[in-house]
């Protein structure tokens, strides 16, 4: 099995607040990143996919095809936007690293055609990123 | 789905490589500059894997504001600015080679109760890295 990944990146800007929480657990619980005002971030997006090479051209998914998959998927919903308030489906969530991974995880796999969706790793800064993976993976089986 | 969050870290340090095991001569043959009796340096970038289900409360597997301090306490604090061989007690004994680093540091941080330790990947440079995952630790 090989594996193949395209990068891509946005900017996005969002904040953390719990309706269920008093101000000051919010501001607690999610410090700096609990400003109403919000704050933004450029992400980098690695979409991994596993499977074999097509013999007949050598791909296991045409990256073109890979590419307009994220442009649709999840530049268009998520670049230069605020996560809280253009995201459906991030909506009632939280827009965390791990929330966001897992969103862009749901909407990519029925799109992948060819090939299985094996990793997305979402980085919202150079020292912290989210990895999601199939749960059969590693066994492990958490949900998000 | 499975969710893992990974955190980097970095600290500076000076380490030697020589093993009480070996002869000088075969210190020296094995470990090269490495073994340079008065050590050398490096940056050391760390990072730290840890996996569970996402609190639907707060988005997260951890809150950065429980893991900063915690690897802050366990390892950072121990390690940034050292010199491995003399002030980590471990490497008293052990020879601090980035594969042995990594087991420690595993050691050290596998006590994190918020969510599970998956894995301690540490760069020793920007050509090597070396990483050991839950299953590997023993």
């Amino acid at each position: 099995m090989i594996r193949i990944t395209r990068k891509v990146e946005f900017s996005a800007s969002h904040f953390y607040n719990n309706p269920n929480f008093s101000p000051e657990e919010n501001r607690r619980v999610f410090g700096k990143c609990n400003n109403p005002h919000g704050h933004g971030h450029n992400y980098t997006l690695e979409v991994t996919i596993a499977g074999e090479p097509d013999p007949a051209t050598g791909m296991v998914l045409d990256l073109k095809e890979l590419k307009d998959i994220l442009q649709r998927e999840v530049m268009d919903r998520m670049d230069h936007r605020h996560l809280n308030y253009e995201v459906p489906e991030l909506a009632g969530k939280i827009p965390t690293c791990e929330n966001i991974a897992a969103v862009i995880w749901q909407l990519l796999e029925p799109k992948i055609t060819r090939g299985k969706l094996d990793r997305v790793r979402l980085y919202e800064s150079p020292n912290l990123f989210a990895d999601c993976t199939a749960a059969s993976s590693n066994g492990a089986g958490k949900r998000a | 789905m499975k969710l893992s969050l990974t955190r980097r870290y970095d600290f500076a340090a000076a380490h030697r490589l020589h093993s009480a095991r070996l002869s000088e001569q075969e210190n020296q043959r094995i470990y090269g500059k490495c073994n340079n009796p008065h050590g050398h340096g490096h940056n050391y970038a760390l990072e730290v894997t840890i996996t569970g289900p996402v609190d639907p409360a707060t988005g997260m597997v951890a809150n950065l504001a429980d893991l900063d301090p915690f690897v802050e306490r366990e390892v950072l604090a121990a390690f940034d600015q050292k010199n491995l061989n003399e002030e980590v007690a471990e490497f008293k004994t052990v020879v601090p080679t980035t594969e042995n680093v990594c087991r420690e540091i595993f050691r050290r941080l596998r006590s994190f109760p918020a969510a599970r330790l998956e894995r301690v990947r540490i760069e020793e440079t920007s050509k090597n890295s070396f990483e050991i995952g839950a299953e590997d630790f023993a």
